[in-house]
């Protein structure tokens, strides 16, 4: 019966796409009129507030990965799937302590700005875009796939036409309302997500006198007391689960979406406060999909996920349908479906930073560029970025949406972490030391899945792979440290151990001895230097 | 270099104005360091518990406590709570202790 349903476009659910959808396009009309400098596209002209912005930092983060993928990944295999929960999550503390008031008062618009602060400009850009592109890719990969999934199975569209929705309505909202339009709809998305899953969870327990515990014995009680436990399925030795767990952790805090959400706010001081609010509210997100996936697991059963979706992706819009029929399915595919929208529209404006603020602006015209000039750019580049964005879904469907960002987490973890990390913290890093920790982290994290299980094996099919590992952080981020030591050792930047004083000074202190917190902007080393 | 050290000007040679010590700015930045890294720290030793245990002993982390509870997801709510504690601690320190000290020395840097 419930096999039958889905995929037949029930009215309930389209009026709440639609309901989203007008919002959504309600709040880029707003933002419009409020867009008309590159500061107000890229970080909301710095007015949002730090709980705002924790709200949008949790809409940004509590991607389609966290919502249809760990509750698939919790429903097909138990435990293991929290496996992920928890590693999401334990990456916030990590960016609140090392990362985001340094940020916030080094940098422009993209985590470049902060890396490239001492060294010279057009190498560490240069590398850094490298970085980011290659997250940003694989991250949205992983949600153009959720999308399509969703949709396709909630209207019975073709899967393609789905992706091409999903891409046009962000396209849409990111050149007419930019960073503004796109922080609201995280806002929205975020309110929608915690609220929809709290109701959801609520439901499922109230079928079990209100105790996760009598839901989580039922479901050990149904596929055995393994589902309770660590298996096999997702990490399969030791390594790979140190592996994984290195990647979840320091993936957060080179993720640069959620970097670049830093520079919305205007100050330190708020930028603290805002990963406080997202911390709480995406821990509390997480401890909702344990009972989601568990009551996924038990209510609607293995056999009926798995059916539907191989990769267990509707494991949570499935739940819904069967605690709260097909108003609720509704209601929860919408809530999916914004916070795929939210989330694709974060990593492709942090795609087109990269390709228009540190590629075109800082490399191609040495930070010269007029401000029409700065805003027109950014708009092509987050055309270019959308278009790469629909090309990809449609390329690569059928993953699961969790593994492929546990994949872009590991290039976040090995490309940008260590070299932002090292450029904020230690006198001696090099422009050399930069760029080569940056090459080095995203090509042996690239190569590494390459090689892998995950793709040799799940994906071509072959026997064997070169790589044991799912995971290649294990590897690719402590190598990319000791690659940026070593070649900072090796080569001298007297210009960069010279300004460390002062950006150290202006990290730790800010700014705020000038009138507007955001003016000047960054100093940039001169590109002769 | 012309830090705030210099501009405190002569009562900030003997460390001290108006009967109180006025913290430089290398002592706040180390001390900023130093919370940093125990707080990064107590959340690699709390998270890499929780993994490692993953990863050498399942059966322990399958072992059931009570009907419904492994150890496994009991370790993970904590993890959960943990989070939460560590980044209040730190959010705590910074507004009480870090922002007050921050202002003074900026405010030393306009005069």
């Amino acid at each position: 019966m419930i096999l039958a349903k889905i995929g037949d476009p029930d009215a309930t659910a389209i009026a709440f796409f639609v309901a989203f959808i007008v919002v959504a396009l309600a709040i880029t009309y707003w933002a419009a009129r409020r867009t008309r400098t590159t500061e107000q596209f890229y970080a909301a002209g710095h007015t949002v507030s730090g709980f705002q912005n924790g709200l949008a930092l949790a809409g940004d983060y509590m991607s389609a990965a966290s919502f249809l993928g760990i509750a698939g990944l919790v429903a097909l295999f138990g435990f293991d799937g929290l496996i992920y929960s928890i590693g999401f999550l334990v990456g916030w503390p990590i960016v609140l302590f090392l990362i985001a008031e340094p940020l916030r008062n080094l940098g422009k618009y993209t985590f470049a700005d902060v890396v490239a602060y001492r060294l010279r400009q057009t190498p560490v850009r240069m590398a850094a875009a490298v970085g980011t592109l290659s997250v940003v890719v694989f991250y949205l990969i992983a949600q153009m796939v959720g999308a399509g999934t969703l949709i396709k199975l909630m209207f019975g569209l073709d899967y393609w036409v789905a992706v091409l929705i999903v891409g046009a309505v962000m396209m849409t909202l990111l050149l007419v309302g930019g960073m503004i339009a796109t922080t609201w709809v995280q806002i929205v998305k975020a309110v929608l997500l915690l609220g929809g899953a709290l109701v959801l969870a609520i439901w499922t327990l109230s079928k079990f006198n209100m105790n996760p515990l009598d839901l989580f014995a039922n479901a050990a009680d149904k596929n055995g007391d393994k589902v309770l436990g660590p298996g096999d399925k997702i990490v399969t030795g030791s390594a790979d689960a140190v592996s994984l767990g290195l990647a979840l952790m320091f993936g957060t805090a080179g993720l640069p979406h959620i970097l670049m959400r830093f520079y919305t706010v205007p100050d330190a001081a708020a930028a603290r406060s805002s990963v406080n609010w997202a911390t709480l509210f995406i821990g509390f997100f997480y401890l909702l999909t344990f009972v989601l996936g568990f009551g996924a697991m038990t209510l609607v059963g293995q056999g009926p996920i798995s059916e539907i979706d191989e990769a267990g992706n509707m494991a949570a819009p499935l739940l819904a349908q069967e605690v709260g029929g097909e108003p609720f399915l509704g209601f929860i595919a919408a809530v999916a479906f914004a916070t795929i929208l939210a989330v694709v529209a974060g990593l492709t404006l942090s795609g087109a930073a990269a390709l228009s603020h540190d590629l075109w602006v800082n490399v191609v015209r040495h930070g010269e560029a007029p401000e029409h000039e700065q805003l027109r750019v950014a708009r092509v580049a987050t055309i270019l970025m959308g278009a790469a964005a629909i090309a990809l879904g449609i390329a690569l469907e059928g993953q699961n949406v969790a593994y492929m960002v546990g994949l872009a987490f590991a290039i976040a973890a090995s490309a940008n972490f260590p070299a932002l990390l090292m450029s904020i913290t230690w006198r001696k890093f090099t422009t050399w030391g930069a760029v080569a920790s940056i090459v080095v982290g995203a090509v042996t994290a690239l190569v590494l899945i390459y090689i892998s299980p995950t793709i040799q094996e799940d994906v071509l099919e072959k026997s064997d792979s070169l790589f044991p590992l799912k995971n290649p952080a294990l590897v690719s981020m402590p190598l990319a440290f000791i690659v940026g030591i070593v070649v900072s050792l090796m080569t001298r930047d007297e210009v960069a151990e010279e300004r460390f004083a002062e950006a150290d000074r202006r990290m730790h202190l800010g700014i705020r001895t000038t009138p507007s917190p955001v003016e000047p902007p960054v100093a940039p080393r001169p590109a002769g230097r | 270099m012309s830090t705030a050290d210099d501009v405190l000007g002569p009562d900030d040679q003997a460390g001290r104005r108006g009967g109180r010590r006025i913290e430089t700015f290398e002592e706040l930045a180390a001390r900023r360091r130093r919370i940093a890294l125990w707080l990064t720290a107590a959340m690699l030793v709390v998270y890499f518990t929780f993994i490692l245990l993953i990863a050498f002993d399942k059966s322990l982390m399958a072992r059931k406590l009570t009907d419904g509870l492994s150890l496994g997801i009991l370790l993970g709510v904590i993890v959960v709570l943990a989070t939460w504690v560590l980044t209040w601690i730190y959010v705590r320190w910074a507004n009480r202790s870090y922002e007050p000290a921050a202002r003074r020395l900026n405010e030393g840097v306009e005069r």
